[in-house]
């Protein structure tokens, strides 16, 4: 005889479940449907494009983070990873391998039920050796299963880390998984007490998780057997059917499997974190005061959020202490979505400013103002979501709501937008003095044709004196390399990224708009900027205005000539330990991790020493999203974290990238007391110094 | 009942340089703003809009392109701009200038009754701080200058009660509408303009009187009306004093002469 298996084994009428599970299917897309129409609330600006890339992405993810579970493990992208770069331990291990456990698990179970069912209607293949591996596979699958449940109650319930916040829906969520599983292995091993281990018994050890508990009942007689076996059987079928309705029903925290991946397909395929455009037509309301101000794809964030907490754990904001969480946030809106009623009279009630009095409740009581302006825009937070939610986009909605709306901000912001519009720039100083850095060198006007590229200085790079001092650098390196370059001088005006992420989209569309028609009439088309805030905006930010410049930063740009010899190294060495710190507009934004470090190493003979959380987990500066022009009142500094880490790794210089680090950290080492013994060197000034000018190769 | 407020775009004087040759102002590319106390004469207009419910008119007499300064009054939520225009009103200096001003005035009373003018103390260009006061005079308002607060308007009684701010003390006082009240910049924080405001500015229509709306005689105005005439501007020689060390290059050490001075001449102790 041959091992096979055998469906309905002592079953009668077993069919009756086909019948309960239709009816559980109903009740699945019946719930599936009412949390459709809930997203459908939402603006339809979210265009479904790019179906194509869409899918591919989404089958690489699935292979990628379901199989490998790179984002669940967390280690480090792709851009961490390679060549002689330091490799990344995975931070989230243990989260990760309790997860992966599960999900293995589960998805390994599915194939077998699966099989199961095409075997014993159609191909009659689960027999022989086919059929002892396949029960090895799903014991062993189910084995992972409950240790991953065991080791998911461990960790919730006795080690509790501060980044879950546990509710009865995850106790739930744990034991139905269990209640399934459990159940499930006690059929099993019920079954093969009553036959395998009499007839075959040296099949019953291909499942041996059943075969273990099988020896539980072996003395049972065949009677007893028979019966525990139909309760058993039935009671597992119930329980799981049962558990589907009941997360159909109380909208368990287990819908993340559907929602995620859904999430997971309609993601953000544009620059992380793009913020769209708005379109200012008279009588429209602009910014998000109300949940159904958001687009539909972002109301699909707010239910795609596991609450684990991964965003919290990054958070700039969150960890120095301030009131922001970005969970809280996706979980703060997802409550006023959930709670939201019906939204029907929305356009009757988008006149005038939206009343308090309508059926939503007001996003402002959940996220208070100070809770909205404390954000960076570090991107942190998307970087670590395994499921792709972008928390800061509804963020800056909120406070383009304000600050459109209501004209409400920070009392620091007043001055410097109004600043940016009479004479954009952040300080407000007279834009004939944008030229003053370049008092003593020779430099020439952006000219198209006569220069090829449009070295955009930046407000900080011009006005700012330490900055100045790096700009100078940049011109030095970019003569000896014999690159031809020009500026716009007192013309140049400012990028609008602060004006963008403090959500004074309004300025911000008419600035874009004078600019572009600034550079079409000028021809410039290639730009070199020395801060990643110029370099995001005008590459990714711009180009939803239809001009597409080739914007390149000057770190990839030193790289670049280092690489290609046109900068003659005279002098290596004499920098002590450099510690580099990733900017969050080069590195998360666009990915620029290695140029720096290969351009350091030609320099130093060595690479730049790492601090703890770099490449795609470096920690912010701070002064990003415009918070350089706010105060920061509440809780620890964020430079000053920043700079404890670098001072662990007994930093003699910190290499930086962008305008607004080199003033963070400057600020942070001060306030430190370690000015004197530690300096912050941007890039250029590093390569400058390594460099004589005048020897083009 | 109407608020009117008089505003002035003058150039932006901290980007204006004086040609060293020639000593005349180099206006060439240098942006206009809203003079900055004017801007504060245009929050207190609106304020006293949002408190008593008064119709709110800003005014200015300048060239053509004082629209776009018009326009921002307007994005603040003021109701209505009107903008005196017209080649015979320039050159004119205060004298000829609160002509125009008071005229408009006039021919707005005709629609409405005036409450309270406003104006900012000075502009930053001529700081002659004389266009309110002057207008007070011809209209026969009540004058109150450099008012800082603005306490109450008791529209029954026909009086207002504001504050003054002068040098060393401050002044209650009570006077009769309409008057004429030009304010300092302690008086408020100038709003933010909300972005549907900024629209509805962007659309709105500004009324344009010439000479030929207003019918002023030809020698009252512009430069023929004017009791002074500019012969030459220059930046004043300084007289005394000297620049110690190089606050530029080294601000620490030129700090320490500084305090050494100080303490020289006994005006510091440490």
């Amino acid at each position: 005889m041959e091992a096979s298996r055998e469906v309905f084994w002592n079953i009668q009428f077993g069919e009756i479940v086909y019948i309960l599970a239709v009816f559980t299917i109903i009740v699945f897309i019946y719930a599936l449907y009412k949390r459709y129409k809930l997203w459908k609330t939402g603006i339809p600006k979210f265009k479904l494009d790019n179906i194509g890339k869409r899918l591919w992405n989404f089958t690489v993810s699935a292979f990628v983070d379901g199989i490998f579970h790179r984002r669940f493990f967390g280690s480090a992208s792709k851009q961490g990873r390679k060549g002689i770069f330091k490799r990344l331990l995975p931070t989230d291990f243990y989260p990760g391998i309790i997860h992966y456990f599960i999900f293995i698990g589960c998805i390994i179970l599915l194939i077998g039920s699966f099989l199961d069912f095409i075997s014993h209607y159609f191909l009659d293949f689960m027999h022989g050796g086919f059929y002892l591996g396949y029960s090895l596979v799903t014991d062993i699958a189910g084995t992972m299963i409950i240790i991953g449940v065991i080791l998911a109650i461990i960790r919730r319930y006795v080690e509790k880390p501060e980044r879950l916040d546990n509710k009865r829906e995850d106790l739930i969520a744990l034991l139905l998984i269990m209640a399934v599983v459990v159940s499930g292995f006690l059929v099993e091993s019920i079954r093969i007490a009553a036959t395998e281990l009499q007839t075959n018994p040296e099949w019953a050890p291909w499942s041996p998780t059943s075969f273990v508990l099988a020896q539980a009942f072996i003395d049972l007689n065949q009677k007893t057997l028979s019966n525990w076996h139909l309760i058993t059987w039935w009671l597992h079928s119930l329980v799981s059917l049962g558990a589907i309705i009941y997360v159909s029903l109380y909208w368990n925290r287990l819908w993340h499997i559907i929602f995620s991946t859904l999430n997971a397909f309609f993601r953000n395929l544009d620059t992380k974190g793009i913020l769209s455009r708005e379109d200012f037509s008279v009588g429209r309301h602009f910014g998000v005061s109300r949940i159904d101000d958001f687009t539909w794809k972002e109301l699909l964030d707010l239910d795609a959020c596991t609450r684990c907490g991964r965003c919290q754990e990054v958070c700039p904001a969150f960890t120095s202490g301030k009131p922001l969480n970005p969970k809280k946030v996706i979980q703060d809106l997802r409550e006023i979505l959930i709670n939201s009623t019906n939204s029907s009279s929305k356009d009757s009630q988008r006149t005038g400013a939206p009343s308090a009095s309508n059926d939503n409740p007001s996003l402002s009581d959940v996220i208070t103002e100070e809770v909205l302006w404390e954000c960076t825009t570090c991107g942190a937070c998307i970087e670590v979501c395994p499921v792709f939610i972008e928390p800061l986009t509804k963020l800056i909605g909120i406070r383009r709501y304000l600050v459109e709306m209501k004209a409400r901000f920070p009392e620091e912001l007043l001055n410097f937008f109004e600043n940016i519009e009479q004479r954009s720039n952040p300080w407000g100083i007279a834009p004939s003095e944008r030229t003053k850095w370049a008092a003593d060198i020779d430099i020439q006007s952006f000219e198209s044709g006569n220069t090829e590229y449009l070295f955009f200085v930046g407000c900080a790079g011009a006005f700012d004196s330490r900055n100045r001092r790096v700009t100078l650098a940049l011109t030095q390196i970019l003569d000896s390399a014999g690159i031809s370059w020009g500026i716009l001088g007192k013309d140049e005006p400012c990028c609008g990224d602060s004006l963008r992420r403090l959500g004074n989209e309004f300025v911000f569309d008419r600035m874009v708009m004078e600019n572009i028609a600034m550079f079409r009439e000028k021809g410039i088309k290639k730009i070199i900027t020395q801060c990643p805030h110029c370099f995001h905006t005008l590459k990714n930010d711009y180009r939803q205005y239809d001009i597409q410049l080739d914007v390149i930063h000057h770190s990839e740009l030193i790289n670049n000539l280092v690489r290609e010899g046109r900068l003659e190294i005279k002098h290596t060495g004499n920098l002590g330990n450099v510690v580099f710190h990733d900017s969050c507009y080069l590195g998360r934004y666009n990915n620029i991790y290695k140029n720096p470090r290969k351009a350091i190493l030609k320099i130093t003979n060595q690479l730049p020493i790492e601090m703890e959380r770099c490449y795609d987990r470096s920690f912010c500066c701070g002064g990003g999203g415009g918070r350089m022009w706010m105060e920061e009142s509440v809780g620890k500094h964020i430079n000053v974290l920043r700079v404890e880490e670098a001072l662990q790794k007994n930093a003699d210089s910190i290499c930086v990238c962008c305008p607004y680090c080199m003033t963070m950290f400057e600020d942070g080492l001060k306030d430190k007391g370690a000015h004197t013994k530690v300096r912050v060197m941007d890039l250029a000034e590093i390569v400058a110094k390594a460099i004589e000018r005048g020897k083009i190769k | 009942m109407l608020v009117i407020i008089c505003i002035k775009q003058v150039p932006d004087t901290t980007q204006v340089k004086i040609d060293p040759v020639t000593g005349n102002l180099v206006r060439e590319g240098v942006p206009f703003i809203m003079n900055p106390f004017d801007t504060h004469a245009l929050e207190e207009g609106i304020r006293l809009k949002e408190r008593y419910g008064f119709r709110v008119v800003v005014i200015s007499m300048g060239p053509p392109n004082t629209e776009v300064t018009l326009r921002k009054a307007l994005a603040r939520g003021v109701d209505e701009a009107v903008l005196l225009s017209d080649r015979a009103f320039g050159g004119a200096d205060t004298l000829a200038t609160s002509k125009v001003l008071a005229e408009a005035i006039i021919q707005l009373t005709q629609r409405e009754e005036v409450a309270i003018v406003l104006c900012g103390k000075q502009t930053i260009d001529g700081d002659t701080a004389q266009v309110g006061p002057g207008i007070a005079t011809r209209l026969g308002y009540s004058q109150l200058t450099l008012v800082d607060h603005i306490k109450d308007i008791d529209l029954q009684a026909q009086k207002v009660i504001a504050r003054r701010k002068l040098e060393g003390r401050e002044e209650i006082v009570k006077a009769d509408l309409p008057a004429m009240i030009s304010v300092v910049r302690e008086i408020n924080t100038p709003r933010y303009p909300t972005v549907p405001l900024r629209l509805m500015a962007e659309g709105a229509t500004i009324t344009i009187w010439g000479n030929k709306e207003m019918k002023l005689d030809d020698a009252s105005i512009g430069l023929q009306g004017s009791a002074t005439q500019v012969r030459k501007i220059f930046s004043p020689e300084r007289a005394k004093g000297e620049i110690l060390g190089d606050g530029i290059t080294n601000p620490e050490e030129a700090a320490s002469l500084l305090i050494k001075e100080l303490k020289r001449k006994g005006l510091l102790f440490i």
